[in-house]
């Protein structure tokens, strides 16, 4: 799929080809040398365990992620990153019997203590899945849903945020016309754009994406690429991917997660030139996985 | 060896493969159109015999020993009264249970048998509700009646007066009738409840959602389809059952509808009879039919053809209905 998206863009022909023959070695806005040592730290995870029933999947996880940045995890199916990336704004909450151990600091605040809101939670940590879910409605009211749960009324106000959001999204253009259709007319794409701007709208600080491209055409996760490397300059981004192209090419950190382990995290550059661990090189010049 | 597909006849093996095959088409053709054809001699026999009988008077006529002019009006108001309170009863008890049972409730021995048990109080005969309706509902275990079985007045002043028990009232009808549906009501809306993708429901909490803003903007919405489907299909099995309200003794001569409301003329004059419909004696549509079936005059059986045709109308109408709001429901909202 990355070689495809690397290919002539002469072969997409669904209209969103424009963007993909200017794919830089490094998606735009994202400096992958950027001096991260100012940047405070957004979410620290410390000594975190992680039980599905009786099954362990995630041993003794720490990690800091720095504010304004990318972070990519990587790693083989079933080693826990998805699973990482879920505890941060307490998904794994919705399903029965799990169990976490360890501490999650988010801006300084434990977000596993009883007292913490979960609703509040994910308002500031917001969440990209990998298949796009537009909520079967309009294109206006996917992206106004989450200020109106939070109570938003003034409908001026709305029709700003929508549009700033979907400016942001990079959807704007592309939909501005239509806004009262259904989402599910979209494409592909424009359906996972449409959930990156649903996300905005709620003002995160934080933005989790779980293979946020890894169901799109090359050019849709192109787009979804530099989308990326713009938010990055105002939100603080965690990525899962499969595709170690891609998080070389948006990331500024990597964390490289095996049998529910975390092997190896440091800036992007290092890891993909020269990993400390043998089995980060193994894994990323494709021997397993 | 060259190929052949020709048909070889001197085959058993293959011939009687064959065979076997046409055999059971033909069986199962036969089921089909047997069936229907049986349902189209019953429909022609009423028809034929409702032929001249159904008409604007016996719409509009209450019972009467004479055939000639005896009518359905009070089982139709009875009928409708108790289906209104029936629907009443049963629509917030049975999505609210579904919703719980689905969206609220933890998985455990209890909430499981729970749901085991909908299926098999779907399944109880309908004769059984109509005993607990008459002990729970029309005596009230006797408990408000004294000597003699008579019922006890109450009033609210000024408001409206009640008896308890409830006796042959709508009320009883109704709430025996919620019993005998809320079973189906409560495993439709499951169904519907089940059938939307969990993606939308993490989607919503995702952004910060409560689990009532979830349920109220994202799993409703698109479960109402299905959830009136299965209130409707409920609806209209109430509306024939005759057993639950023979049971409960529901009147069978009677010359008066529900709270006297004899048109929707009457219900906007005298909005005030609405307090007494629900302790009105009444009568229903099947209830009356069956009455007629008995009668000695010969007459009174078209009577009840025409009663019977009527009572098709109104399901018919209802099962159309329900198949309308599927189909709309199918077109706008696709996953």
């Amino acid at each position: 799929m990355v070689e495809m998206a690397e290919t002539s863009p002469s072969q997409q022909s669904d209209g969103e080809a424009a963007a993909i023959g200017s794919v830089p070695p490094s998606v735009s806005g994202v400096d992958r040398d950027m001096d991260m040592s100012g940047h405070s730290v957004a979410i620290d995870a410390r000594g975190l365990d992680f039980f599905y029933g009786d099954n362990q999947v995630l041993f003794d996880v720490s990690l800091k992620v720095p504010e304004r940045s990318v972070t990519a995890l990587i790693g083989p199916s079933g080693c826990g990153k998805s699973t990482f990336l879920r505890t941060l704004n307490r998904m794994n909450d919705l399903i029965e019997g799990t169990q976490v151990r360890g501490q999650i600091l988010v801006e300084g605040h434990d977000i596993n203590q009883r007292d913490v809101d979960v609703v509040l939670l994910r308002k500031h940590v917001g969440m990209v899945f990998q298949k796009s879910t537009p909520f079967p409605k309009s294109i206006f009211d996917n992206v106004a849903y989450g200020p109106r749960i939070a109570g938003e009324k003034n409908r001026a106000y709305l029709a700003d945020l929508v549009e700033s959001c979907l400016r942001q999204a990079a959807l704007w253009d592309e939909v501005k016309d239509r806004l009262n259709d259904s989402a599910m007319a979209l494409s592909g794409g424009q359906q996972q754009r449409l959930c990156i701007a649903r996300t905005l709208a709620t003002k995160p600080k934080i933005i989790l994406m779980d293979e946020p491209a890894s169901a799109l055409d090359p050019a849709s996760t192109s787009r979804i690429e530099d989308l990326i490397g713009e938010l990055c300059t105002n939100y603080t981004i965690v990525i899962v991917t499969h595709n170690m192209q891609q998080a070389s090419r948006v990331s500024h950190q990597t964390a490289f997660f095996y049998e529910g382990r975390l092997i190896e995290v440091d800036r992007t550059t290092k890891i993909f030139t020269n990993p400390r661990e043998k089995r980060t090189e193994d894994y990323i010049t494709g021997r397993f996985g | 060896m060259s190929l052949s597909f020709v048909s070889d006849k001197s085959d058993p093996v293959l011939l009687r493969r064959q065979l076997v095959s046409r055999v059971f088409a033909k069986v199962c053709r036969f089921c089909t159109w047997g069936a229907l054809a049986v349902l189209a001699i019953l429909l022609a026999c009423v028809g034929w015999n409702a032929v001249g009988w159904l008409d604007w008077q016996f719409l509009t006529s209450v019972h009467s020993a004479d055939p000639e002019k005896a009518g359905l009006f009070a089982g139709i108001w009875g009928s409708f009264w108790m289906i209104q309170l029936t629907v009443l009863f049963c629509v917030p008890l049975g999505i609210g249970t579904a919703i719980y049972l689905e969206e609220y409730a933890p998985r455990n021995l209890l909430t499981g048998l729970i749901k085991i048990n909908l299926a098999n109080l779907a399944g109880v005969p309908s004769i059984v509700y109509g005993m607990l309706g008459l002990a729970v509902f029309a005596r009230m275990f006797g408990m408000f009646s004294k000597d003699g079985g008579q019922p006890t007045l109450y009033e609210i002043p000024g408001i409206m007066q009640f008896e308890l028990p409830f006796g042959r009232s709508v009320l009883t009808g109704s709430l025996t009738m919620t019993l005998l549906i809320l079973p189906v009501v409560v495993i439709a809306s499951q169904e519907a409840l089940k059938a939307v993708p969990s993606s939308i429901r993490t989607a919503s909490y995702a952004l910060g959602a409560s689990r009532w803003q979830t349920i109220r903007w994202q799993v409703l919405p698109a479960a109402v389809p299905g959830i009136t489907t299965g209130v409707i299909l409920a609806i209209s099995r109430a509306i024939g059952e005759t057993a639950p309200l023979v049971m409960i003794g529901s009147l069978t001569t009677i010359f008066y509808t529900p709270g006297d409301i004899n048109s929707p003329a009457d219900l906007i004059r005298h909005p005030g009879k609405l307090a007494d419909v629900p302790f009105s004696k009444f009568t229903a549509m099947p209830i009356q039919i069956y009455n007629w079936i008995g009668q000695a005059k010969r007459d009174f059986s078209h009577v009840a053809a025409a009663g019977i045709v009527t009572l098709l109308f109104v399901l018919l109408a209802f099962n159309a209905l329900a198949v309308w709001i599927r189909y709309r429901a199918s077109k706008k909202i696709q996953w």
